[in-house]
């Protein structure tokens, strides 16, 4: 449980969460026709005759997007409905031109899992804690409206009309804006390791629902509300903040919730009744009969089931117990699926793990931060990462010339072996031309010595700084530590 | 099960079919009619039985994710009772 509280002017109050995530199936080609699924087309040139639903036009499953929704289930650990079937939600909205949307309710493909989000006490989340998902259907996107192009008139894209969607519902698990935040992100996550979805939520590709009541503690669940269509992670939170501190100042006035859709607007971080007719939530579901019950063979689940890759838990903790990683990095390295797969890549060329990490963590993420650079798009790769470390291994470079190799590299492209030949960066450990840099030092700063030599041990940093830089960094400083150690006797 | 004005009012305005007072007092009687009819099936135990979802003995074919369709704008919008810059367009519903 989170400490997560709001304090009323009568007391403490819980806040119970539940999202429903919507998350774009990752595919060539629409979930019921062969119109393309991308995203920023020119208006309606992705669209069949299906997707404009013109009469006659009979909807075919693609393969990839039940493929898909499988592999997500597999990958929280879910039960995989051998059996499901779609239907018909009906609504009349100017986006949906079939007059329902093709969805699951009855029998959806995936069933009963979970993920579990990780501790995190700056944010009042003292343990780890698994969050119940009820179930994943697959349904159609609808289209998009564009209201600001036309003074009385809106227009309609069905581009995005019959594009695979994954509704991802989460159980009442979550007790505060941290972990509804924590929770999007782990699933955001496991998708995109998955890769059965983006999770692109700037492009729409991953949107949520937020279902928010209060209570005061011990007591049951209160009415909730559904804020639709929150499309950021931060944006959520905010919704959540604002819905439940509205709840309690209804309830303390005296008033009830009433179990409603709401809408957020992202400018103010507040959320506002859609007080739409009544009636626009009654579905009046029923089983599409243009489409046969979906029936899954063993083969086909194995097959989704063999092609998982390992998930984030298992890697972290693999980094942890195997690479003796530390649990910050391993945390880190694996959060997003590219940052693993770069960090990996640097290890197959040969780089040890803990120097690895701790380099990528602090050399390069500092180096892509500067640039405002994605992993994707180093400048340097992990070939080229793995040499450059090599040189920090067998003595070639100290870590503050390695610092100054990197800086070459990310400006030049060129190798860390050719920088260091051309630039003559080359750490040295040849003792005479150290003693003779060190005995010109001492006899410089006579006053420093003298001081040194009465007592002011501290001065010792002193020389080693002069000696480097008279060095310009290049002498292997556990050499300078020892030679000038026996100079200054 | 019957219904009564109030309901086919609702059904109506769902379906986006406009009724009239006379129609809906015939349609009233008429649909409790076939409602009725029906229900006798109600009077045979199916506590036993599954529902049959699907009349032929198929299986559902699935089809492989590839771009077979689309680039047809001309061709969707071409029933469209007003179409603009490649949209179509309709009263402004905004909320």
């Amino acid at each position: 449980m989170s400490s997560y509280r709001i304090q009323g002017t009568t007391g403490e109050w819980e806040v119970v969460i539940g999202l429903e995530v919507h998350a774009q199936v990752t595919s060539n080609s629409k979930l019921f026709s062969g119109a393309a699924a991308s995203f920023g087309a020119e208006p309606n040139t992705q669209v069949s005759l299906v997707d404009a639903a013109m009469p006659g036009m009979l909807p075919v499953p693609n393969a990839e997007c039940i493929r898909q929704a499988v592999r997500t289930g597999l990958a929280i650990d879910a039960q995989i409905n051998r059996w499901s079937r779609f239907d018909r939600k009906n609504y009349f909205y100017a986006d949906l031109p079939q007059g329902y949307q093709i969805s699951q309710l009855y029998h959806p493909l995936v069933g009963e899992g979970h993920l579990e989000i990780d501790a995190d006490e700056k944010a009042g989340i003292l343990e780890a804690k698994r969050i119940g998902v009820e179930r994943i259907h697959v349904e159609q996107d609808a289209g998009k409206l564009m209201h600001d192009q036309h003074p009385t008139r809106s227009y309609v894209d069905l581009n995005r009309s019959g594009v695979a969607l994954m509704e991802i519902v989460s159980r009442p698990d979550m007790t505060s804006p941290a972990e509804a935040g924590a929770y999007l992100r782990k699933l955001r996550a496991i998708l995109r390791y998955v890769g059965s979805c983006d999770g692109n939520m700037e492009e729409g590709s991953m949107r949520a629902d937020v279902n928010v009541s209060v209570r005061r503690a011990g007591e049951e669940l209160g009415t909730r509300t559904e804020t639709k269509n929150v499309n950021s992670v931060r944006f959520v939170m905010q919704a959540i903040e604002h819905e439940a501190n509205r709840q309690v100042d209804v309830l303390e006035a005296g008033g009830k919730i009433v179990q409603e859709t709401r809408l957020f607007n992202p400018d103010t971080g507040t959320t506002r009744s859609m007080r739409s007719k009544e009636d626009a939530h009654d579905y009046r579901y029923f089983p599409d009969p243009d489409l046969l019950p979906l029936e899954l063979t063993e083969a086909f689940v194995e097959e989704c089931r063999a092609s998982l890759p390992e998930l984030p838990d298992a890697k972290r903790a693999r980094y942890v117990d195997v690479l003796g990683i530390s649990a910050y990095n391993a945390a880190v390295l694996t959060a997003e699926v590219e940052t693993a797969r770069w960090f990996e890549a640097l290890l197959d060329q040969g780089a040890e793990a803990k120097q690895a990490a701790n380099w990528v963590m602090s050399e390069l993420f500092g180096a892509l931060n500067r640039l405002g650079k994605s992993i994707e798009d180093s400048p340097v790769s992990p070939a080229q990462a793995a040499e450059l470390l090599t040189l920090v291994t067998d003595g070639t470079l100290s870590g503050s010339l390695a610092k100054q190799v990197f800086e070459k590299m990310l400006e030049t492209g060129d190798s860390a072996g050719t920088i260091v030949e051309r630039d003559g960066l080359k750490q040295t450990s040849d003792t005479g031309a150290i003693e003779a840099v060190i005995a010109d030092v001492l006899a410089k700063n006579p006053g420093q010595l003298e001081q040194y030599r009465s007592g002011k041990e501290a001065l010792f940093g002193f020389f080693v700084g002069q000696t480097m830089k008279a060095m310009a960094g290049k002498a292997n400083p556990a050499v300078v530590n020892e030679l000038l150690k026996k100079a200054l006797g | 099960m019957s219904v009564d004005h109030a309901t086919v009012r609702k059904i109506a305005s769902l379906a986006r079919i406009a009724v009239t007072d006379d129609q809906v007092e015939a349609m009233v009687p008429e649909l409790n009619n076939i409602l009725g009819w029906i229900e006798q099936l109600g009077e045979v135990d199916t506590s036993a039985v599954q529902p049959m979802t699907a009349v032929i003995p198929n299986v559902l074919r699935l089809r492989d994710d590839v771009v077979t369709d689309g680039d047809v704008r001309d061709a969707v919008l071409k029933n469209a009772p007003q179409a603009e810059q490649g949209f179509f367009t309709v009263p402004k519903v905004i909320e």
